[in-house]
């Protein structure tokens, strides 16, 4: 176990130094919450996920939807680090003619699962997934990344109540809770809280971890895997930024690139 | 003339593509009985989802499925399909190119008693607009079923409008469906009428009339709204020099457009749109409301002499 979180901790630093290097060279996108989610996705897509990124379309695979679409530069560091595309193609993104685009389009990148940006939708395509899994006599799992901003969205609800009615016990959603959403905290702007109450209301087996933290993630990941009928929901609080000083707790990096010096010291930090 | 409603044609029609194939899934937003999807319910209860009050959710869904290889029919009343769940349609579908149908039906004022929070205007425009959207407008039974099996064949989005009310059957069992196609149903040289839906039959009762003094009037079915038969029209307007349309939808955005950009960029002639002018409509029986609201054979008939 140690050794798998020392080589998942040091997989989730690089993905960091992907995302800094490619939000500054873009000159746009959401660095903040993409650093929340890099030890969550680290933990799916290096230790988790049945994958074969040599066959992306290959039936059996795990899936992962990322409904906070915003967060694109850490699923594509993930994917690049995973063999899918050069990792050299993580500096074109959000450029024209890019496969990278500003949110994920998967009809243009190979490994990406659902093409998402706008909020709230994520959940009910991981439904449809699940359902066709169940349908086919499949055992893939189908994972969905939501942000706690996210969660305002009344689709994710219609979403979670559908899953529970379903029985999708093949389906994991994890909340990346960064507690940040662009106008200022979420508990100001809307408050989703008591978020984990919630998704035991609508009849998920709920587990709550810190997103950071390798020996909480990998156990509640497993245990989802045996919820006894039910979706799980692991509402993971995290730190949006995480990783990089200046970037910690901030709402103003929700959507900015670091400029120059920014961008060498948060490298130094991440090395 | 036997009379038979687009929705029932539809419920038929899965019944008979899925049997055949066990990859076409059906989902519903509580209306199945309503939407006629209850049929493929009784017959494959396991390749049909009901997602309760939850239009957004379902669509969402059913992109999921056909990510996943599975080929959904989503239904429910045209005015939540096409309205409510229009952003996941946009983005979760018609984005990614996922190969989901929309059947929708009560479109149009047909609908009757409801009143205007059930009847569709703007549907037609609304699916339209969106890039890699096909979208079917049957007129009867038989080219509903049609579309239907079009659908299928087609690996990409695709929306059907359909109608609450009974509309006479058009064709024999031998009519082809041809995506894309538009349907003469009766020649004329005086006049051009390029209908759809359930003005098609409005617009051949328009037809004898105007037969009755002597006019003899073309009738153009134009079952497929996108791609549009852009040749079709344009022959049409060559041949009688003026056009009028006819649609259970608003003026804006719908075939009357679809016709009015076509003639304007490759041979603008004179042209009346009977439809909806720009306007909602409200509770009565449906004769009633194409009488108030200009859907009747006498409204094309008055379009065709005001531009002769």
């Amino acid at each position: 176990m140690e050794k798998i979180v020392a080589e998942l901790t040091e997989k989730a630093r690089e993905i960091r130094r992907h995302i800094v290097r490619m939000v500054a060279e873009a000159g746009s996108g959401h660095p903040g919450g993409s650093l929340s989610a890099a030890d969550i996705v680290t933990a799916l897509y290096f230790n988790q996920m049945r994958l074969d990124p040599v066959r992306p379309d290959w039936p059996d695979r795990d899936r992962f939807v990322l409904s906070k679409g915003h967060a694109a530069p850490v699923l594509y560091a993930a994917l690049a680090e995973r063999g899918y595309f050069p990792v050299a193609e993580l500096s074109t993104l959000r450029k024209l003619g890019s496969r990278l685009q500003g949110h994920p389009d998967m009809r243009k990148l190979p490994g990406v699962e659902m093409s998402t940006g706008s909020l709230g939708q994520g959940l009910s395509a991981a439904n449809g997934m699940a359902l066709a899994a169940r349908l086919d006599g499949r055992d893939y799992r189908v994972y969905a990344l939501l942000g706690d901003g996210e969660c305002q969205e009344g689709q994710v609800w219609e979403a979670a109540m559908a899953a529970a009615h379903y029985a999708l016990e093949n389906l994991t959603a994890i909340v990346d809770f960064n507690g940040l959403q662009i106008d200022g905290p979420v508990s100001e702007v809307m408050s989703t809280e008591p978020l984990p109450d919630k998704w035991r209301a609508f009849g998920w087996h709920v587990l709550e971890i810190d997103g950071h933290d390798f020996g909480q993630i990998l156990p509640a990941l497993e245990k989802a895997r045996s919820a006894g009928g039910r979706p799980t929901a692991i509402v993971a609080r995290t730190v949006k930024g995480k990783g990089v000083s200046f970037m910690e707790h901030g709402v103003d990096w929700h959507g900015v690139a670091p400029k120059g010096d920014q961008v060498a010291q948060a490298l130094a930090e991440l090395a | 003339m036997q009379k038979i409603a687009t929705r029932e044609a539809y419920g038929k029609a899965l019944v008979e593509l899925g049997t055949g194939n066990p990859d076409i899934v059906v989902l519903d937003a509580d209306l199945a009985k309503s939407t006629r999807t209850i049929e493929f319910k009784k017959r494959f209860p396991h390749r049909f989802f009901d997602l309760g009050v939850a239009e957004a959710n379902m669509v969402g869904t059913a992109a999921g499925l056909a990510a996943a290889g599975k080929i959904p029919f989503c239904s429910t009343f045209a005015v939540f399909a096409a309205g409510r769940a229009f952003d996941q349609i946009r983005q979760s579908v018609a984005y990614p190119r996922l190969n989901v149908k929309i059947a929708a039906s009560h479109a149009g004022i047909t609908v009757g008693e409801d009143g205007a929070s059930h009847q569709s205007v703007e549907d037609v425009a609304l699916m339209r607009v969106l890039p890699n959207m096909t979208v079917f407008v049957p007129a009867d039974a038989v080219e509903t079923a049609g579309a239907v099996r079009a659908a299928v064949d087609i690996d990409g989005p695709v929306y059907i409008r359909l109608g609450r009310a009974g509309v006479p059957v058009l064709h024999g069992d031998d009519f082809k469906f041809v995506p894309g196609q538009a349907v003469t149903l009766r020649q004329g040289l005086d006049a051009t009428i390029i209908a759809s839906g359930f003005m098609v039959g409005q617009a051949l009762q328009a037809a004898d009339l105007l037969a009755a003094e002597g006019i003899e009037a073309g009738v153009l079915n134009i079952h497929t709204i996108k791609p549009l038969d852009v040749q079709a029209v344009v022959d049409a307007a060559q041949r009688t020099g003026f056009i009028v349309t006819a649609e259970e939808h608003s003026i804006i955005g719908g075939l009357g457009s679809a016709v009015a950009e076509t003639l304007a960029e490759h041979y603008p002639v004179p042209m009346l749109r009977v439809g909806l002018q720009d306007v909602f409509g409200e509770s009565g029986r449906p004769d009633e409301l194409l009488q108030k609201y200009g859907l009747t054979p006498d409204d094309i008939v008055n379009a065709v002499q005001k531009l002769l």
